[in-house]
């Protein structure tokens, strides 16, 4: 959305209208919604779908069989990643200027928001199920750019897993990070409002909500890392 | 009064009468052997006197509170139904159940009950036997020591002999004829008619849903009975060792 | 034999209660862990021990007795040794009325919804199954309405969490069909002990009454039990311990029938003393199976269910043989 030039994007997945994992939710209410299904997108006649490294192999070979063309864009687990994304998606939109505007602006707000801090803080992620990032995450990766060190790498955690909430309270962070909760009742969920939580948070460390901006390798980062950094001077 | 009686007595099924307008009265000291061919209604009329199903007029015992119930008659249906596997001596102390307070563990007065009902039954030797494992005979023993260690003046008893070799026959009828002698009440169906007219001391006879016959067995068990209740013709005759009803062919 | 029995079990119980809170990823040295659960001197060990650990080995302790007391109470009163609560659909159907209270958010609006609702569902399932088993509880219909209801509870609950908003709810159905003692809480031993404790309570006192069920529903009535009442409690007691234990933990199958089927022997077979001795062996089989998934799979959260159902499904095989070649099937 950020790179389509007018017109040019027809239809998005049916998560961007999800308020709770969608940055862009504004603008994606004006166009119509897709299930990832193989049918309704090829009814579609797109030139191109962009598809996730998760989309379903056989839809993806379904579409390619029927003669559409399809782009698979890899998972972003680094900072660093997302710029040659961008360059990508940019490349095949046919708008390879706009990319470059767009990764400049992100490469400059990233530069300005790395301070070097005398003081670094202690973070965990705890999402529902007890799920957290280690090293090797975008997560991770926002955590350190914005001056905290990840519990969960201490932890030796690489990439995503669960952390046994015991474990977290034993590492003691100094800042818990929350998953937000969806609608609807989970007991996955009901972690994030265990009373030994909400104990370490009333008396020890601070609290903060990991939401649509932390999920996925798009410019939006920034702006957790600029809630999160200024965490700092709050607190 | 310790026995059983029943007045205007009746029993529906649906929407017809099984038993209609009966009134016995049992004493301390019968031994009441309850005839009838199958499905003359022998098995309702001491369920249902019993309180175990519904009915109209009146029953003595059905009147009273379970609890009470409990302590005045003791019941023995014809299924011998043994749902686990408990010693012998377990099972019989379950006739004591009626008698324990609320919580109260058993006393001496009921363990003296429980090894005289194993003594009557002949069990000493099986005190420790699973139930389960035990023959039909035996089991069935082990059963009527169990409503006998429940000590109610009251013992009803529905087809105690089948199923039971000849031997055991004999030792069953004489021990309900003994418990009569020491005061009981007893009421038995019973189909066969030689061992009902050699042991009890007074037989009623069920046909159509009422009592057609009730007294001595000799002055019951006539000719005529047996061939319009039963269909058949019979050898009675009175003998030093009692009354003999041996049943000789159908009445056509 | 019963003293060393009771004493055994009690025993049992307290050493793996105390194992249970003294093992867990975060690896306490067992003095301190105590220390820190008694006099909560240290905020990080203090938060495990009381927060964490204290409440799963409670419910372990409570779940295990709720089932394995309830599965004695039902065998005890159908004389059947197959009557399970998880076999024969009442946890499933506990574990649907909690689904439904959860995901109406009646669960969040009033606190005792979800262990009523869960009652509610178990009360309607022991209804069904007394009500298709008939009074003495033959094998084959106890089984095949215990299939139906627990396909018909299983199939609601995937369809009310594959219905629900949340993104979590669907990947839960593991847990409500197989039950987990993971990250629960104080709020759920607060939540679920006093409708086990009334269950037990009530189930306990009818002791004497299953006992005289052994020789069948006639004489027992004939010696002063009342059957209507005993049916109703019943109902109450075992919908009562199911479906509390079942709102926290999820349905975990097969504790009522192994416990009671291990322990009948030694307490001679009478449904009375079976009943206390299930709801300690209950207790024994859930916490073992609570401190082995944290042991074989610590990072991970294995379900109760599976190791339950790993040693109760061959039982229960064992059990239905048995029951064919005594002719009762």
């Amino acid at each position: 959305m950020m790179l389509a030039a007018p017109g040019q994007l027809i239809s998005i997945s049916r998560i961007s209208h999800d308020p709770n994992v969608s940055v862009m939710l504004e603008q994606a209410l004006e166009y119509p919604i897709n299930h990832g299904q193989g049918e309704e997108v090829f009814r579609l006649a797109p030139d191109l779908v962009l598809a996730g490294a998760f989309t379903s192999p056989y839809t993806v070979g379904l579409l390619r069989r029927l003669g559409v063309e399809v782009a698979q864009l890899p998972i972003v687990n680094t900072l660093d990643a997302i710029p040659e994304n961008l360059r990508e998606v940019g490349r095949l939109l046919g708008r390879e200027a706009a990319a470059e505007a767009v990764i400049a602006q992100f490469e400059a707000d990233l530069a300005a928001l790395r301070v070097l801090r005398d003081h670094v803080p202690r973070a965990a992620l705890h999402y529902a199920n007890n799920y957290t990032s280690g090293e090797n995450s975008l997560a991770h990766e926002i955590l350190t750019a914005a001056g905290f060190t990840n519990i969960a790498a201490e932890a030796g955690l690489s990439g995503g897993g669960t952390l046994a909430m015991e474990r977290l309270i034993m590492l003691m962070p100094d800042l818990v990070i929350s998953g937000q909760s969806y609608p609807g009742a989970s007991r996955s969920e009901e972690v994030l409002r265990h009373p030994a939580m909400e104990a370490l948070r009333t008396r020890h460390a601070s609290h903060a909500l990991a939401d649509a901006e932390w999920v996925c390798g798009t410019p939006a980062v920034l702006r957790a890392i600029a809630r999160l950094a200024a965490l700092h001077e709050g607190g | 009064m310790s026995g059983l009686v029943l007045t205007d007595f009746s029993v529906a099924h649906g929407p017809c009468d099984v038993l209609r307008d009966i009134s016995l009265s049992v004493g301390p000291g019968e031994c009441v052997g309850l005839l009838g061919p199958n499905g003359a209604g022998k098995t309702t009329l001491m369920r249902a006197a019993l309180g175990l199903m519904a009915h109209r007029g009146q029953s003595s015992i059905s009147a009273m509170p379970l609890s009470l119930r409990a302590k005045t008659v003791a019941w023995l249906p014809q299924t011998r139904e043994i749902a686990w596997p408990v010693t012998v001596e377990n099972l019989i102390a379950l006739g004591r159940l009626p008698h324990l307070a609320p919580g109260g563990t058993p006393g001496d007065a009921d363990k003296a009950a429980i090894d005289s009902a194993i003594a009557r039954m002949g069990l000493e030797g099986f005190r420790t036997r699973i139930a389960t494992q035990l023959s039909g005979g035996e089991q069935a023993r082990v059963l009527i020591a169990r409503a006998l260690a429940q000590a109610t003046p009251v013992l009803m008893v529905d087809e105690p002999a089948a199923g039971l070799d000849p031997a055991h026959q004999i030792t069953l009828m004489q021990t309900l004829a003994r418990e009569a002698d020491r005061g009981r009440a007893i009421i038995a169906s019973i189909h066969d008619l030689g061992l009902a007219a050699r042991f009890c001391t007074r037989l009623v006879v069920l046909w159509r849903g009422g009592i057609v016959a009730d007294g001595p067995p000799l002055s019951v068990l006539t000719p005529d009975l047996l061939a319009e209740v039963f269909h058949i013709r019979a050898h009675i005759a009175q003998t030093e060792d009692g009354v003999i009803v041996q049943p000789l062919g159908l009445v056509s | 034999m019963s003293r060393a029995l009771w004493v055994g079990l009690g025993a049992l119980v307290a050493v793996l209660f105390a194992a249970s809170l003294l093992i867990g990823p975060a690896g306490l040295a067992p003095v301190q862990a105590l220390s820190a659960l008694v006099w909560g001197d240290a905020l990080a060990e203090t938060l495990v021990m009381r927060e964490i650990r204290l409440p799963r080995a409670i419910l372990a302790m409570l779940v295990g007795a709720a089932l394995g007391l309830a599965g004695a109470a039902m065998q005890g009163y159908l004389r059947n040794p197959l009557a399970e609560p998880g076999l024969i659909g009442v946890s499933g159907s506990a574990a649907l009325g909690a689904v439904l209270a959860l995901q109406t958010g009646l669960a969040a609006a009033h606190v005792l919804a979800l262990p009523f609702a869960a009652l509610g569902g178990a009360v309607i399932a022991v209804l069904v199954i007394l009500a298709l088993a008939g009074p003495r509880g033959g094998s084959i219909t106890l089984i095949l309405a215990g299939i139906a209801v627990s396909a018909l509870a299983g199939a609601l609950t995937s369809l009310v969490l594959n219905l629900s908003p949340n993104p979590f709810a669907a990947s839960e159905i593991v847990f409500w069909m197989m039950g987990s003692l993971q990250d629960r809480s104080m709020t759920h031993v607060w939540l679920s002990a006093p409708f086990i404790a009334l269950g037990a309570v009530v189930l306990l006192a009818q002791g004497r009454k299953f006992d005289a069920l052994t020789l069948g529903e006639d004489t027992a009535a004939s010696m002063g039990v009342h059957l209507g009442r005993l049916r109703l409690a019943l109902v109450m007691g075992v919908a009562s311990m199911v479906g509390a234990a079942t709102a926290v933990a999820g349905a975990i199958g097969f504790v009522g029938l192994v416990v009671p089927h291990l322990l009948r022997p030694l307490v001679g077979a009478r449904p009375s003393a079976l009943l206390p001795a299930s709801a300690l062996g209950g207790a024994v089989l859930v916490l073992m199976a609570d401190i082995a998934v944290r042991v074989i799979l610590p990072t991970r959260d294995l379900k109760l269910g599976v190791l339950t159902a790993i040693v109760g499904a061959p039982l229960f095989l064992h059990l239905i043989y048995k029951t064919r070649r005594q002719g009762q099937l």
